[in-house]
């Protein structure tokens, strides 16, 4: 064992005592907890941690010490000043969080304030309920087809067995088109505003390959004044299916179908017999209504606006395409059938969605287009 | 078609609990549409009398005049019943109805006694409105005089009843009378029908009124038959006028009546001319140009080639089965100066087409036409005329004259060829050749032919059904009385589909991004006319003004189709500024009409084979061009001030801005340049152009309005529009985008400030500097616009950012400036640009 270090300058290590060494430490560590924001703690930092502070100047005078006095004199130091930097830290943070929350609310906005920089826009709800009827079929293989609104009458009546003197013909008022010569009389140029989309199931026979699904979304014509119940344009929907083997059952399935995906599972249809050139049988087809599902039927208590507490809607007419209208387009009736449906879009709309007045839907009043947004 | 259930239950034995919306719910299911069942007579409760009044006493101090009667009811003369009436269409002795205390009449009206005009009346005399008859309120009801007195009025006048009110098809003629509406009836409750034209008919002989028919084509039976001596004063029974007020119908006279009842009844219209007033033979032709006939309505006519008149020596006296002519009406009982004795009835038979021409060209839709129209039964005229006779002898005390007139074409009976498993094809369901059979019969079809499933039947379809034509028409006979609501449902399976097309993909797309970008959707009608054309300040060779011409617009105002989107956009944006919302953004997409000029006339082609290729071209020749167009208008603010701060009022640069957003959905890229077209305003319009197979063609304009169509529109200041044609955009889509090759090396960015003239187009300096920088630019953006003092007058700094990328290395410093550099030149060369700070 060596002999203790004689050079050993006991007033020079007076620093390195364990008392002042504690000393320095708690009062750093009072220091510390004392500083009351991140300024205070900063100054505290600079006296208790930094170059000039005590315990900075203690481990100075370490390497003064003989060495065996150095490990424990420098453990010693060591600690404190771990201590005092731990105690900085966590006062540090402490500090931060207090003010970060105190900025954070200072920073509070009220989020309820209300932000109407651009008005919103919107579809019109006719075109997305046409879409989302058309994604109904398109789904099942269905095709959309589409026509002009300006047709040859040809298109329009007489290949769908409507001719000249059928009084459906009558019963349909037609804008009738004038001719280039001005004539005056009703059908001097063969052309009229459609009156209904089935020229475009004309068109589609007549320019698609067999089979054909399609369907046919479209405006039509017809001389009504605009009222709460007509408009003299509006939105079709039309379905024609053309294929070997097509029956009534087919039909009726795919009408209940559409009902199911527009409206919900488990809603019944109902097919009445009626009367359409172009369909033959013909019918007018129902729906239960969605709503009471039939259940105001002889409940004067629990009335059904949407129905008239009739317990079903009529949704629109249609039938097993007449065999006429195939030779007409040059499809051959023994061998291909098929049926067709078509219904107003306006009068899904208003019982669909409980629009009352149809002007609210032609007159392009933004409060009544907003709510209905980008899909139906 | 109105059938009283009373009625019907004449011909057809219905259990008594059946109700109408029971029966109603059988017809329906059949065929027949049924808007509504009417309960005559609802709420209606008794006493309800038959009185005769004893005595009236004329109540003079009020304003109007008012009765005080008594009348007996039934306890004799000695006790009457005090009633005050203000009608004074009756006298002593008179037969009344009268309604007594405790009663309630139709609408929940209380009777009791009660003090009216001085006295107590003890109840109410009755107009025939407060009885639910019928809308006669010009007095009260006066009864024939054979109704003793204290008779049940709720009984003898029939007044509680359910009608059926049956909206008719075209095919379904048959059933605008009570005889087809009870066949249908008596089949879809499985029991007989007792028919009412099963009648003996005498055969017809020389004897008769003589007929000639010129027209075998327009008239191919025509039976005649006269009835004299009939009483004049005579007048239809309550019976018969019931029957009339519950179809419907308002009696006027007993021959009138008859032949109204008559028709009801079997289909079948009928005419009677009063005898003295024919001279001649009765003649069926068609008229001759420009002549002329005074029609029982009043109006006189000119008569058209086509028309079938019926004809006397003097000329025509009626149009067949149309109306009938003033000139040989049967005399009013009263009033007439000269009475009608003497009646010759007609039941005919006319050509449903040239009845439905003639009433379509004279604008004359009768009870009559509706049925010819849609179809009478022949065979069932001379059993009309019979029952016409019978009831005028009956109720008239007219004698029937031996002389029948008949004059028939004869026609064979229709048939139609039907494989007997062909309803069960049509349907999807097996019925099997007897139940097709057994149906067809029950229709009124004479059914033969082998009996296996498939073999063919030949059908005779039955007098009163000329619809009956095909084969399908016989199989939706077969369905329907097997029941629509037996049908299963199956689901047929389409070949796989290829979704939508581009187009539609697009339009879709673009409906999205304009409603994204805070446009709304507005759907506006097509019609114009010059006014608009003026406001908007088209000049008067505009090719916008050339447009479709309607023969029978809504408005005379507005004959013409659409050739641009604005008006009726416009249109919908005043309406909205006028409702109180400023700040808007429309859009509209739909279909404009442009005249070709040479436009052919539209054939009527043949509708018995396919049309050949040339002969749908030549349809489509006589079809305006009909591209679908998008527009928008804006006006008020495109960003509102609030707590955010400023906001920003809507600009041509919206405008235009709304147009990129259209073509980029399309992928198209739209090249901009400075425009002066109505209606926008000069010098802040752009005309938008894309190439389309290496040209460059015109699209669309947008900006902001000229200030006098805003004005002459009334439209809010500063209202912005952009139309272009969609279809345009869609032919010139890039196709699918290209993926861009992403460099991970780091970007040079060199801003550079041009001056140049005021000018010189941003478009013009930008695709300079495109030009110069070469491949190494990656983006380019302009980021501000500066005009000063100095900069000098008319001069303008473009201030662009350019970045740049090399996709293989970092680029240098050197290499940057250069690009930079190669970039500036290009843009001195070309514009004459400056570059600032240089």
């Amino acid at each position: 064992m060596s002999a203790p270090n004689k050079s050993y300058d006991p007033v020079e290590v007076e620093a390195l005592k364990p008392e002042a060494i504690d000393r320095a430490r708690d009062e750093a560590l009072a220091a510390v907890a004392a500083a009351g924001d991140l300024e205070a703690l900063r100054e505290v930092k600079a006296a208790h941690a930094g170059d000039r502070s005590p315990l900075a100047l203690a481990n100075r005078e370490i390497g003064a010490l003989p060495p065996h006095a150095k490990a424990e004199a420098g453990k010693r130091v060591g600690q404190a000043r771990g201590a005092v930097s731990k105690a900085l830290k966590a006062r540090q943070e402490e500090l931060e969080r207090e003010r970060d929350e105190r900025v954070l609310v200072e920073e509070a906005v009220d989020v309820t304030l209300p932000y109407d920089r651009r008005p919103a826009g919107a579809r019109h709800p006719l075109t997305t309920l046409s879409e989302r009827i058309e994604d109904v079929f398109v789904a099942m293989g269905y095709e959309v087809a589409e026509g002009p609104e300006v047709e040859a009458e040809w298109f329009n009546f007489d290949a769908l067995n409507l001719g000249p003197d059928h009084p459906a013909r009558t019963m349909q008022d037609t804008f009738f088109v004038r001719g280039r010569d001005g004539g005056s009389d009703d059908d001097a140029s063969g052309v009229v505003l459609r009156t209904h989309t089935s020229p475009v199931q004309i068109r589609s026979l007549l320019g698609r390959e067999l089979p054909v699904y399609v369907i046919c979304p479209g405006r039509v014509y017809r001389t009504d004044e605009l009222d709460a119940t007509h408009t003299p344009v509006f939105g079709q929907v039309e379905l024609l299916a053309i294929d070997e083997g097509l029956t009534m059952a087919d039909l009726k399935g795919t009408l209940d179908h559409m009902v199911s995906a527009l409206f919900g599972e488990g809603l019944g249809t109902r097919l009445r017999p009626s009367y359409f050139p172009f369909t033959e049988p013909s019918a007018e087809m129902d729906m239960v209504c969605f709503v009471c599902r039939g259940a105001s039927v002889g409940d004067p208590d629990n009335p059904c606006r949407t129905c008239s507490s009739e317990g079903w809607i009529e949704l629109g007419g249609c039938g097993m395409v007449n065999p006429r209208v195939l030779t007409a387009c040059g499809v051959d009736p023994d061998k291909y059938s098929g049926f067709a449906f078509g219904f107003g879009i306006e009068r899904m709309l208003m019982f669909r969605h409980n629009v009352e007045d149809m002007r609210d839907m032609v007159e392009g009043d933004v409060r009544f287009t907003q709510p209905f947004g980008m899909e139906i | 078609m109105r059938a009283p259930l009373s009625w019907l239950r004449e011909y057809v034995e219905l259990p008594a609990s059946e109700t109408g919306r029971d029966v109603a719910a059988r017809l329906i299911a059949a065929g027949l549409e049924v808007e509504t069942v009417e309960r005559t007579g609802a709420g209606l409760k008794g006493p309800l009398v038959v009185g005769q009044v004893l005595a009236i006493e004329e109540l003079t101090e009020f304003k109007k005049p008012i009765r005080y009667c008594q009348v007996d009811v039934g306890r004799g003369p000695d006790d009457p019943q005090n009633l005050i009436c203000g009608a004074t269409n009756f006298a002593v002795g008179d037969k009344v109805v009268v309604v007594l205390p405790g009663a309630e009449l139709p609408g929940g009206f209380k009777i009791s006694a009660r003090k009216t005009y001085g006295h107590v009346s003890e109840g109410m005399i009755c107009s025939e409105r407060e009885l639910g008859m019928g809308e006669d309120h010009g007095g009260i009801l006066v009864l024939p005089p054979e109704h003793p007195v204290g008779t049940d009025a709720i009984e003898l006048l029939e007044l509680v009843d359910e009608v059926l009110d049956i909206a008719v098809t075209p095919d379904r003629g048959y059933c605008l009378s009570m005889r087809g509406i009870a066949r249908e009836t008596a089949t879809a409750y499985g029991v007989p029908l007792r028919d009412p034209a099963l009648l003996d008919v005498p055969a017809p002989n020389a004897h008769g009124h003589p007929v000639r028919v010129a027209d075998r084509l327009g008239c191919d039976r025509f039976t005649a038959r006269t009835v004299t001596g009939l009483r004049p004063e005579a007048q239809s029974p309550i019976w018969l006028k019931r029957r009339l007020q519950k179809a419907g119908m308002r009696p006027v006279s007993l021959p009138v009546d008859i032949t109204n009842y008559v028709m009801l009844e079997l289909g079948q219209p009928l005419h009677a001319y009063d005898r003295a007033r024919i001279e001649g033979a009765i003649g069926v032709r068609r008229a001759e140009d420009g002549e002329k006939l005074t029609t029982l309505d009043g109006t006189k006519r000119v008569l058209a080639p086509g028309d079938l008149v019926i004809t006397d020596d003097r000329g025509p006296i009626g149009l067949a089965g149309v109306m009938g002519g003033a000139n040989t009406e049967i005399a009013d009982a009263d009033g007439a100066a000269q009475q009608t004795t003497d009646v010759v009835i007609e039941a005919a038979h006319f050509d449903p087409v040239s009845v439905a021409r003639t009433a379509r060209r004279h604008k004359l839709s009768s009870e009559a036409s509706r049925r010819f129209e849609r179809g009478v039964d022949p065979e069932a005229a001379s059993a009309a005329a019979q029952r016409t006779v019978d009831l005028l002898v009956l109720l008239a005390g007219g004698t029937a004259e031996p002389g029948v007139t008949e004059i028939t074409t004869p026609s064979g009976p229709h048939t139609v060829r039907i494989a007997a498993d062909h309803p069960d094809k049509v349907a999807g369901v097996s019925y099997g050749r007897e139940t097709v059979v057994r149906r067809l019969q029950q229709v009124g079809c004479d059914v033969y032919g082998g009996t296996g499933q498939d073999e063919q039947l030949t059908v005779t379809v039955p007098s009163w059904r000329p619809d009956l034509t095909d084969p399908n028409d016989l199989a939706e006979e077969v369905v329907r009385l097997e029941g629509y609501e037996n049908l299963p449902s199956t689901l047929p399976r389409p070949l796989p589909g290829r979704g939508l097309t581009e187009r539609q993909r697009l339009h879709r797309r673009v409906g999205r991004a304009l409603a994204g970008a805070g446009y709304v959707e507005a759907l506006s009608y097509p019609f114009v006319g010059d006014a608009v054309f003026d406001a908007l300040g088209l000049e008067a060779g505009d090719p916008r003004r050339r447009t479709v011409q309607l023969v029978n617009p809504l408005s005379d105002e507005e004959p013409g189709l659409r050739t641009t989107l604005l008006p009726g956009l416009l249109a919908a944006l005043r309406r909205n500024d006028g409702r109180g919302s400023h700040d808007l953004a429309l859009f509209e997409t739909g279909l404009v009409f442009l005249p070709t000029g040479t436009e052919t006339v539209a054939e009527r082609l043949p509708v018995t084979q396919r049309p050949t290729q040339e002969q749908l071209s030549s349809l489509d020749a006589a079809l305006p061009e009909q591209p679908r167009h998008l527009a928008v208008v804006l006006a008020g603010a495109r960003e509102r001030a609030g707590w955010w701060g400023e906001g920003r009022p809507a600009d041509w640069a919206d405008a235009i801005e709304a147009a990129r957003t259209v073509a980029a959905e399309a992928g198209v890229e739209l090249t901009l340049e400075s425009a002066s077209f109505t209606p926008w305003h000069p010098g802040r319009c752009a005309a938008l152009h894309v190439r389309l197979d290496g040209e460059r063609v015109l699209a669309g304009h947008a900006g902001e309005l000229h200030p006098r169509a805003v004005k002459a529109l009334g439209l809010p200041e500063r209202t912005c529009a952009m139309e272009l044609d969609l279809d345009l955009l869609e032919r010139a889509a890039a196709g699918p985008v290209r993926g861009p090759h992403v460099s991970t090396f780091p970007v040079a960015t060199q801003d550079v400030a041009l001056v140049v003239d005021a000018s010189v187009p941003a478009a013009e300096v930008e695709s300079a500097l495109r030009a110069g920088a070469g491949e190494l630019l990656e983006s380019l953006r302009l980021f501000d616009v500066f005009t000063g003092e100095q900069l000098g007058e008319g001069r303008k700094s473009l201030a662009y950012a350019l970045r740049f990328r090399a996709p293989d290395r970092t680029l240098k410093a050197e290499e940057a400036s250069a690009a930079r550099d190669a970039a500036v030149a290009e843009a001195v060369e070309r514009t004459g640009a400056v570059l600032r700070g240089a």
